[in-house]
């Protein structure tokens, strides 16, 4: 694997604790004036997540001397923003300013989690989750098996190219795969045939 | 009022009495029409019958009022809490929830369960219990209305809690009235924001009281998350159907264990039986499956 803290040793990873960001906001010290905390939007002052796009844009901005190209932002996840009070209408428009700034100006990739359920009554969630579904030129769609439990796999994965949305007339591609998880990695196979079947 | 622990070993005691009981009816008969179960283990009812696990309490009686007090533990009553003064205009969320995480933070500092005494040799766990959150009793709507007055209160107060819990010492367990919220969508924040969710369903009330296969339960237990920290599995049991039972002195927790079926009624049960017993089944216990019984040989 990568590590992770050599990496942010180096400056190439830039984390953004939300747990501790917001723990520091609320029992920290006073903020400077000129280094608003990225979760700045906890408060109330303003409906929008400005504070939080200044600092991905910050984070991912080439420095000199830096020798790495194509910047990915993770996210993970973004419905938790909508639990901590950002309104949908925010969180699409922060979506699409990072698409803007990582995508086209970086030519770099987002890489956005979020959770959802058929039977969700959720409608601001369900709302991001299509909205982003719509904009996604590739969604990895993790979920459990339709007929129940098994032990020896644990889930499904649809992989979905959205061919659609370069080509009017393309069709997106679907893949299917299951998987089981262990304690670090994830195998994947073809349906049906999981290593305790064969 | 918490209930008495059972210190001494009677506990211990009276599940090594009735584990011997069990083992001495249990003499190798070997099967001639169910031959196929002959080397299936025994159902055990509580995954931990013949072990101790954890601690016990007697809920027949109340903890001794010396061992409350040789104890360290803090209390927060709300309405005993002055008003909610903050310089900081940062704490956008119901008063009540602030008070209390910042009580906590309080406590965690003052105490060392961060970590900021190295002097402390004990190293303990804080432990901290919540009763009836978003409930009424601290100043939240969402229990009452589906459109509450401020629905982000709640979700914040987690994720602080979870910020909290993560930079310390110490776990929490938090009861929140479910069956009160009518904004489900709330529910389902709330469990994305939780390590472990259970929920408890009582048989009072319902239909399923008077229904002869829940007749030894009070209740259903639901798992609805298990914590899954550090690592990409949990550890899911093979037990999905659980039930408790409060019996005079303990509650307990034990796998659905539906009897089986001697009624003269067996293979002749009617389309209406069928359809009820599969509604009842279906939300529970997955192992039977009554499908058509029009078996024809």
């Amino acid at each position: 694997g990568v590590s992770l803290a050599a990496a942010k040793e180096r400056g190439q990873l830039v984390f953004l604790e939300g747990l501790k960001s917001c723990l520091d906001l609320l029992f920290g010290e006073e903020e400077q004036p000129g280094q608003p905390s990225p979760l700045q939007f906890l408060s109330g002052s303003s409906g929008d997540l400005r504070a939080l796009f200044e600092f991905v844009r910050a984070a991912l901005a080439p420095a000199a001397g830096d020798s790495w190209k194509g910047p990915v932002l993770l996210l993970d996840d973004l419905g938790v923003l909508l639990s901590l009070g950002a309104a949908p209408v925010a969180v699409l428009d922060f979506i699409h300013y990072c698409r803007v700034s990582v995508c086209c100006q970086l030519q770099g990739n987002v890489v956005v989690l979020v959770h959802s359920n058929e039977d969700s009554e959720d409608e601001e969630n369900e709302l991001v989750v299509n909205s982003l579904c719509h904009h996604s030129d590739l969604i990895l769609w993790a979920e459990g098996l339709a007929t129940g439990f098994c032990k020896d796999v644990h889930g499904q994965i649809k992989i979905i190219k959205r061919l659609s949305l370069r080509q009017a007339a393309e069709q997106d591609l679907v893949q299917i795969y299951q998987y089981k998880i262990q304690d670090r990695n994830v195998t994947f196979f073809a349906r049906g045939l999981s290593a305790a079947v064969l | 009022e918490l209930p008495a622990p059972l210190l001494d070993d009677t506990h211990g005691k009276e599940l090594g009495d009735e584990a011997a009981a069990v083992k001495s009816e249990d003499f190798q008969d070997s099967m001639k029409i169910a031959w196929r179960y002959q080397n299936l283990p025994k159902m055990e009812a509580s995954p931990t019958t013949y072990t101790k696990f954890g601690h016990y309490y007697d809920v027949s009686k109340k903890m001794s009022p010396e061992l409350c007090q040789s104890v360290k533990w803090h209390s927060f009553y709300l309405h005993e809490e002055l008003s909610f003064e903050s310089k900081k205009k940062v704490w956008n969320m119901n008063s009540g929830y602030a008070m209390l995480l910042q009580s906590i933070q309080r406590i965690i500092s003052q105490e060392g369960f961060d970590g900021s005494d190295p002097q402390k040799k004990q190293r303990n766990v804080l432990r901290i219990g919540i009763q009836s959150l978003g409930s009424v009793l601290w100043g939240d709507d969402v229990c009452c209305s589906d459109a509450p007055e401020d629905p982000h209160s709640l979700t914040k107060f987690l994720y602080v809690l979870r910020g909290l819990l993560r930079k310390s010492l110490s776990a929490c367990i938090v009861t929140v009235p479910a069956h009160l919220m009518q904004n489900k969508a709330i529910m389902e924040r709330v469990t994305n924001l939780s390590d472990m969710v259970v929920g408890l369903e009582s048989f009072i009330g319902s239909e399923r009281e008077t229904n002869p296969l829940y007749k030894d339960y009070h209740g259903l237990v639901h798992v609805h998350q298990i914590p899954r920290l550090n690592s990409l599995i949990c550890d899911v049991s093979d037990t999905k159907d659980l039930a408790f039972r409060l019996k005079r002195k303990l509650f307990t927790i034990e796998r659905l264990h539906l009897p089986p079926d001697l009624s003269d009624t067996v293979s002749r049960a009617s389309k209406q039986d069928l359809a009820g017993s599969a509604k009842l089944l279906s939300s529970g216990c997955g192992a039977m499956a009554i499908g058509k019984k029009h078996l024809d040989f």
